[in-house]
Parts: C-alpha cells; sequence; structure tokens
C-alpha cells in the first residue's frame, strides 16, 4: 500500500466540460493481462498495450490490413528472400514516466532488444514476468529467424532460415511492438524488470499514465508522437465487462466508444439519438471441419454433398442473429487474395440427398462436436449444432452433438482418428492468407490446427509456393487457386464471418473499424 | 473466555489444511489443461508443450507439488497468475479492498433495513405489514442477482439518470490508492466532490448485494422474535405494565439476536459468493470477478490462491461470530 498520497489532478481533475473536451472514454470489455504485448496473446491486452503505447516496424493500416511502414521508414528482401533489411526512422521519442527519462532516441538497439529478449534463453529479458512468448514462438519466429545484425544505429538486418513472405506481415503483429532498451537497462539496474510490463515506455501516439487493476486504465497524448501528435489529450479505458452494462454508460454518456454489443441490443442501438453504429466483416471465419481421414468423409463427393444440406442464411438469421454474413470461402472477404469467382454449394437438400444415395452413404450416423465457449465466429456452437442436426436429418444423416471441457475440446479435436466432424473457427492474426490456409488447411498442421485433418497435394504446392515468393500480386493468384481447389474438395463446411459492430458517440469523429479485430484511437476526435 | 477463544482457535489449523489441499485439488480435478486453454485454436507444438510444463513445474507429482504450494504458503507466497504474471498475494491485496468496501456497505443496507423489518413484522403478525414485508422478502430473496441488478440501473441511470451506471467513481478524479477504499481514499484526496461520486457509485451495488442478507435477515429476525415474544419472561414483562417499545426492543430483540447474528456470520459468505455477480455487472474490481476469470483460464495459482484467502476470511469471521455469541450471551461461552 502507498504511504504517499498522489494526487494527479493537473490531468485530470479538471471540470466535466473541459476535461470530457480532449478526453476519449472507451468502455473496454476487459481487463489486460499486462502491457508488454510480446508476453500476451488477448486482443484485449493489445488494445491496451500494442495499440496506444507501442509502434512497430511495419504496422497495418488502421481499417485495412495493408502493410505501412512504421518505425521502419522502408525496408528491402534479398532477392532470395532469406534477409530482409529495414531503415530506421529518425529522430523518434521514447515515452517519459515518473521511473524513467530517455537519453537517446530510438535506434537499432532496441529493435535487436524487442526481439532477441524473445528468442535468446540467455537473454536477461527472457525470463522475466514469466515470459514465454506464445505469439512469438507461435508463428514460428524463433526458427525463422536465424539471426538480427545491427549495420549501423539506424539499419538493421533480418537473416531468416527459410524464404518466407508472410514475415513482413508478422513483424506488424502485437509481439513485434519495439520497446526501449535503455528502458530495459534502467530496469535491471534499478532491480525492477517487471517494470517493462507493469510501466509501460514505448514510442506511440499516448503515453501510460496509471492503471486500477479491473477498472481504469489511463493514457495521455504523446506530444513528441513522431506522427502527428493525437487528436486527444487523454484517452481512458473503463474496463466494463458486461454488454449491456456498456450499452447503458454508452447511452448515459459515461464513455464514448463500446466494444462487443450484445446481438440481441444490435437493432435498439442501430436506432438510438445520438449514437452511431460502425461495423465492418470481422477477419474471421467459422466452419465445420470433416475428419477427411475417416469414411466416408475422406470421399470429397460426400463432403460436398453434406455441405450442400446446410442451410447457412439460418445459422446466420438464428445463431448470428444477424451479425454475420455466409462464408463462401476458408479465408473473409477483406483479405487480399480473396477469389470472390467462387459460387457456393447451392442449399439444396434433395439434390444433396441424391448425391449422398449416389455415392452409397444411407442412413449414415455421425458426430457433430460443438464448442463449449462463445466465439465472434460463431456466438453459439450449441445452437448451430442443433440447426445443423436438423438439416443433414433432412438428407437422412443421424447427427450426435457431443462437447467438451475447452481444453479437452481443442485437444481431443485435433486427433488424427477422431470421431465427427468438429465445429471451430479462426480468427486472423496478420491479415496474410498464408495464415488461413497453410495453418488450417496445410499438411504440416495436420493432428493440430488442420482440424479437417486434411491434406491434398495440389492445395499444399500451391500454398507452399505462395509462402516464397514476396511478389503479392503473385501471390494473391496461387491463393485464388488454393481456394478453388479447397472449395471442390470441401474438407470444410465454410459457414460464416461475423461483422463486427462497434456502437459509438456521435461526437466521436475519425474512428474506424480495424479488420484485425484491434481498437484504435490514434486519428479518432472528440467533438 | 480465553479457554472459550482458545478452543475456538484450535479447529482453525486442521480446518486451514483442509482448505488448502481442497483449493488445491478443485481446480486440478476439473477438466481443462491450462496450457491448452491458453495456445486457444492456434494450438501448440508437443515439444514447447513439454517446455511450459517443466516451466510450469507440473511435471512433478501431484502431491509434490502440494508440498511446494503449503510452503510457499506458509511463507506468505501463494504463487504467480500464469496469465498477468504477477504475484497472486499482491492481486487479492489490491482487489480485496473494493470487493469489501462493497460488502460492508451491503451488510450494513441489510441490517439497518433487514432488523427493523423483521421487528415490525414479529410484532404486526399475521397483519398487512407482516405480510408486505415477508412477500418482500421472499421476493428479493428469489430475485436472480444479474437480473436485479440491470433493472436498477435501466431505470435509476438509464431512464432517471439519479445514478451512475457502473464504476467506483467519476473517471474525471483520479488519484492513487491509500487504504483501497473509495469512499476513504476520495475524502482524503481533497478533490471537490470526490467523496460524493464515490457514495453515488455505491448506491446500486449495495442494494443489489445486500438484497439477499436482507431478506434472510428480516426473515430471519421475525421468527426469532415469534419465539421469544411466546417466552414467559415476555408474559411476564408485559403483566407488570412494561412498554411495548421496551418489551421489544430490549428484553425480546436482544435474545432473538443470537440465530440473527449466526446469519448475518453466514451471509458473509454468501455476499462474497454474490460478489461474483454484482461486480461483473457493476465493472466493480473486486475479488469475485478476478476468481471467475481464473477459473475460466484454469490459472491455478489464482484459484488456489483466492479460494483459500476467502476461506480464511470466512473462518475468520465465523470465529468473530463465536465470541460474539459469548458476548450476546455469557451462557455460551461457560459451556
Amino acid at each position: 500500500m502507498k504511504s504517499k498520497l498522489f494526487v494527479a489532478t493537473t490531468a485530470f481533475a479538471l471540470t466535466a466540460s473541459t476535461a470530457f473536451a480532449s478526453t476519449l472514454v472507451y468502455c473496454s470489455e476487459g481487463s489486460p493481462e499486462g502491457f508488454d504485448p510480446a508476453l500476451f496473446t488477448a486482443g484485449t491486452t493489445f488494445d491496451a498495450s500494442s495499440h496506444p503505447v507501442y509502434n512497430r516496424l511495419v504496422e497495418f493500416e488502421t481499417g485495412t490490413t495493408n502493410v505501412i511502414p512504421g518505425l521502419a521508414e522502408s525496408y528491402e528482401a534479398s532477392d532470395d528472400g532469406m534477409e530482409y533489411t529495414f531503415h530506421l526512422r529518425k529522430g523518434v521519442k521514447f515515452h517519459s514516466s515518473d521511473n524513467f527519462t530517455p537519453s537517446r532516441d530510438f535506434n537499432a538497439d532496441d529493435v535487436i532488444f524487442s526481439f532477441e529478449r524473445q528468442q535468446k534463453e540467455d537473454h536477461p529479458y527472457n525470463k522475466v514476468s514469466g515470459g514465454t512468448w506464445e505469439y512469438f514462438q507461435g508463428m514460428g519466429m524463433g526458427d525463422l529467424v536465424k539471426s538480427i545484425e545491427k549495420i549501423d544505429d539506424h539499419t538493421v538486418k533480418f537473416v531468416l532460415s527459410k524464404p518466407e513472405a508472410p514475415f513482413v506481415a508478422n513483424m506488424a503483429m502485437d509481439f513485434a511492438s519495439i520497446l526501449s532498451a535503455e528502458y530495459g537497462d534502467a530496469m535491471i539496474a534499478a532491480g525492477t524488470p517487471e517494470m517493462m510490463n507493469t510501466a509501460p515506455v514505448g514510442t506511440g501516439p499516448f503515453s501510460f499514465v496509471a492503471y486500477q487493476k479491473d477498472a481504469v486504465i489511463r493514457y495521455k497524448a504523446n506530444a513528441e508522437y513522431w506522427k502527428a501528435p493525437a487528436d486527444i489529450d487523454n484517452l481512458i479505458f473503463a474496463i466494463t465487462p458486461d454488454a449491456s452494462v456498456r450499452y447503458q454508460k454508452l447511452k448515459a454518456g459515461e464513455c464514448h466508444v463500446m466494444p462487443y454489443p450484445n446481438p440481441a441490443d444490435i437493432d435498439a442501438i442501430k436506432v438510438e439519438d445520438g449514437i452511431v453504429m460502425m461495423e465492418q466483416e470481422g477477419l474471421n471465419v467459422g466452419y465445420l471441419a470433416y475428419n477427411t481421414t475417416v469414411a466416408p468423409f475422406d470421399n470429397p463427393k460426400v463432403r460436398k454433398a453434406l455441405n450442400m444440406a446446410i442451410d447457412k442464411q439460418a445459422i446466420i438469421d438464428v445463431v448470428f442473429q444477424g451479425s454475420g454474413e455466409i462464408a463462401k470461402n476458408p479465408i473473409p472477404p477483406t483479405m487480399w487474395g480473396y477469389n470472390d469467382a467462387i459460387v457456393d454449394d447451392k442449399y439444396d437438400p434433395a439434390a444433396a440427398k441424391a448425391a449422398l444415395e449416389a455415392e452409397g452413404v444411407s442412413g449414415l450416423d455421425m458426430k457433430i462436436w460443438a464448442m463449449p465457449v462463445q466465439r465472434p465466429y460463431n456466438p453459439n456452437a450449441r445452437r448451430m449444432a442443433e440447426l445443423l442436426q436438423s438439416d443433414f436429418a433432412k438428407v437422412g444423416v443421424n447427427v450426435e452433438i457431443v462437447s467438451y471441457e475447452w481444453g479437452e475440446y481443442l485437444s481431443r479435436s485435433k486427433d488424427l482418428n477422431r470421431d465427427g466432424a468438429v465445429l471451430l473457427g479462426w480468427t486472423g492474426d496478420n491479415g496474410d492468407p498464408d495464415n488461413f490456409l497453410a495453418v488450417l488447411l496445410g499438411c504440416e498442421g495436420r493432428e493440430a490446427s488442420n482440424r479437417a485433418q486434411w491434406c491434398h497435394q495440389p492445395f499444399e504446392d500451391a500454398i507452399q509456393k505462395a509462402k516464397v515468393i514476396t511478389d503479392q500480386g503473385e501471390r494473391a493468384k496461387l491463393y485464388e487457386e488454393a481456394q478453388t481447389i479447397f472449395k471442390d474438395q470441401a474438407p470444410w463446411a465454410t459457414i460464416a464471418h461475423s461483422v463486427v459492430y462497434m456502437p459509438m458517440s456521435e461526437k466521436v469523429k475519425g474512428y474506424k473499424v480495424h479488420p484485425l479485430g484491434s481498437h484504435i484511437f490514434y486519428g479518432v476526435s472528440v467533438e | 473466555m480465553f479457554r472459550y477463544l482458545l478452543a475456538r482457535l484450535a479447529t482453525f489449523l486442521p480446518t486451514f489444511i483442509g482448505v488448502t489441499l481442497i483449493s488445491f485439488m478443485f481446480i486440478r480435478v476439473l477438466p481443462g489443461d491450462p496450457i491448452i486453454v491458453m495456445a486457444g485454436e492456434r494450438g501448440i507444438s508437443e515439444e514447447r508443450y513439454q517446455e511450459l510444463v517443466v516451466k510450469l513445474g507440473y511435471d512433478k507429482p501431484v502431491l509434490a507439488q502440494y508440498w511446494d504450494y503449503l510452503g510457499g504458503v506458509v511463507q506468505g507466497d501463494l504463487g504467480t497468475s500464469f496469465v498477468t504474471k504477477k504475484p497472486v498475494w499482491d492481486e487479492f491485496f489490491a482487489l480485496f479492498p473494493a470487493t469489501l468496501e462493497l460488502s460492508i456497505c451491503a451488510m450494513i443496507f441489510a441490517m439497518a433495513l433487514g432488523l427493523p423489518a423483521g421487528v415490525i413484522a414479529a410484532v404486526n403478525r399475521g397483519k398487512f405489514f407482516d405480510r408486505a414485508l415477508m412477500s418482500s422478502a421472499l421476493i428479493g430473496y428469489s430475485m436472480p442477482i444479474f437480473w436485479w441488478a440491470l433493472l436498477l440501473i435501466i431505470v435509476f441511470s438509464g431512464n432517471l439518470g439519479w445514478t451512475p451506471v457502473s464504476g467506483r467513481i467519476d473517471l474525471l478524479y483520479y488519484f492513487d490508492d491509500v487504504t483501497g477504499f473509495m469512499l476513504i481514499d476520495s475524502v482524503l484526496s481533497g478533490q471537490e466532490g470526490a467523496f460524493k461520486s464515490a457514495a453515488r457509485h455505491l448506491i446500486l451495488p449495495t442494494i443489489v448485494l445486500g438484497t439477499i442478507p436482507l431478506a434472510v435477515i428480516a426473515r430471519q429476525t421475525r421468527s426469532a422474535m415469534l419465539e421469544v415474544l411466546g417466552e414467559d419472561y415476555i408474559r411476564t414483562a408485559r403483566a407488570k405494565g412494561m412498554s411495548p417499545a421496551r418489551i421489544n426492543g430490549v428484553h425480546a430483540l436482544r435474545n432473538a439476536l443470537i440465530p440473527v447474528v449466526t446469519v448475518i456470520g453466514l451471509s458473509v459468505g454468501t455476499l462474497l459468493a454474490g460478489a461474483i455477480l454484482t461486480e461483473t455487472i457493476f465493472s466493480w474490481p473486486g475479488i469475485g470477478k478476478w476468481m471467475v476469470d481464473s477459473i475460466f483460464r484454469r490459472d491455478y495459482p489464482v484459484v488456489q490462491g483466492g479460494l483459500l484467502m476467502i476461506a480464511v476470511i470466512v473462518m475468520i469471521v465465523n470465529l468473530t461470530v463465536d465470541v460474539l455469541y459469548g458476548v450476546i450471551n455469557p451462557k455460551i461461552r461457560k459451556r
């Protein structure tokens, strides 16, 4: 408990009118796990850390998945795709705080520090705050990055162990946020290395002020931000876990922006005076993965027939209550490389039944696995499974619905001999089609994230080829081809992409819904 | 009195060890592996999984893990949260004052209304007041907390605008914690209007959390009063011409209080359980929500540490209640 009463009256205890004139209050849905993005994996944590406080070498343009320059002004890849050289921006300042005043600008040492702490076990920060560096490891960066070399103070070269085109998009992800090496040294010297996680110092548009656990996070605009300073002076996250309460707070003017409204409230919010509802398709997909190694699901014609038996519109209406879109491809339409020419399987129970009979399938019994948790790509898996059960019954297929505790569900569904089709989904990490197609449908993903246990050589060839080419146009063509193969082979029934809704006060200007699910307040103003 | 206290304390140690064992085993018998849950849809390679198992100490036999845990507990170390990577002890004490403040307010609210309501109902047995109060108590007891809270928010915050929707204080006020009790810290901050804002934020959560204990206390007071009012010494007091107010307020109520105090003591457990929902709805940064989140994330150290701390608090409250019996009724401490 602190003995000294610290009253920060200057920053926040202003009169209501002046404080709210330049303060944006965001009713966030949960508490951040911490403020060092590389340590964690939750979007709620990234909203509170990597977006306001930090920058990355390259960044996703807000509102799109395009990769644009960040702390690196430019980069180039070697012809063999094995080396990426980043040219760093000069004159970028780190934030000052009560514990730290930077003595120098951002440079190559900060880049090396930010990555080596995640990669090298003998790095002084590798074990700090129980670091397991899940995203860095999960994206395979540990094996991919062979070395990071400082060419000079403003040039850094990443040497890879193999060519990997999605590397640049990976560098825009939250775990790749750049921290201050000087702050790291200072905190080690002070014996408080965990402050890197609890009192973050970055180069981002807002500097961290304070966090009252599970209640409020406060930031102030970084006046020295290397782009133009933010349009708002203060940013406050009012942590409000219940969606109905967030809506009431928005109505009462206690916050300006809220994420994740209740689907049942969406119609009411849309007609509410003074509230604007923004929406965009999320970068996700919800699917039903057959086990393609088990008969009769090893037959693409059987899978295709079952897909024709699914009334997807009914699922959108009932399960998503309108806050979803029918998915015809395994990647969402907001992603580059999306093949819009593909025609979805037509809902036709009679044709489906005939197709099943033609393949000698009758009186089929199968299991459908329903997730026990709610996800944006599937808000109610049990209900979805019941609708599928009813659809399949119409074509003579008897469905038994099974479910397990979430951890068990994730483990057991990976089994190569799994009995039944699994409802699951995916939210994109970096806007690269490889992050969907290779992770979820590539041969290497079998018995892991490839729940269909599907390994189809023509598809595999296309995605592997796309992985090593750096030209995005050529890659897009290969991914389009891969989607055609996918549709023909039907390892999944693609069901839906959720629609992300963001209700906000009409006083908020300039907000963009970000397809990667992040909530970003740089560039936003309050009238 | 000293021997009485000692006898009560002697039961403390085995209960404490039992609680450590139960809290340790409870989370481990639940299906679900914390590493798999943490990895989510992305999954984790077998090699990486084994690395983490060793890192988190799960490669050891369960008994050895328990022994390590118990050793830590004795030294005041409840472990480190998997999720936030912070010591459980620090997290608990950062959040507990908020829960305690709300629970105390809810209990004061429940007693301030429940005791008089029970007495009035007993004195007016079978009359309109009695029926109305007891029906209200039954409704209060049966009301789902979630629904009750949202109803109050929609009416008093949304429609009438009398109370804030959620939180502990208006966001305009910002000061560091001194005691963790917002009512006290707001006064210490010296900021004009801060105390009023903190008090206004307490109104709805206090009502919601206090409703069930209020109903229980009212019903218990009524039945205890009715029992006492039928005793011979009350009839004697009436026969001697003592005023009804003195009979009810002094002679009857004091003797009726013993079962009521028991109920109040037991309500502490109910309050902490009710706090889970109340805190979630009112965005109240206390231990209830922290525990629920941790159970879903299979954050073993937080669940076992949090359960242990809550159990110790309930044990201390019950011990206090036992001592209070002795104060209210000297006959008990001589037994």
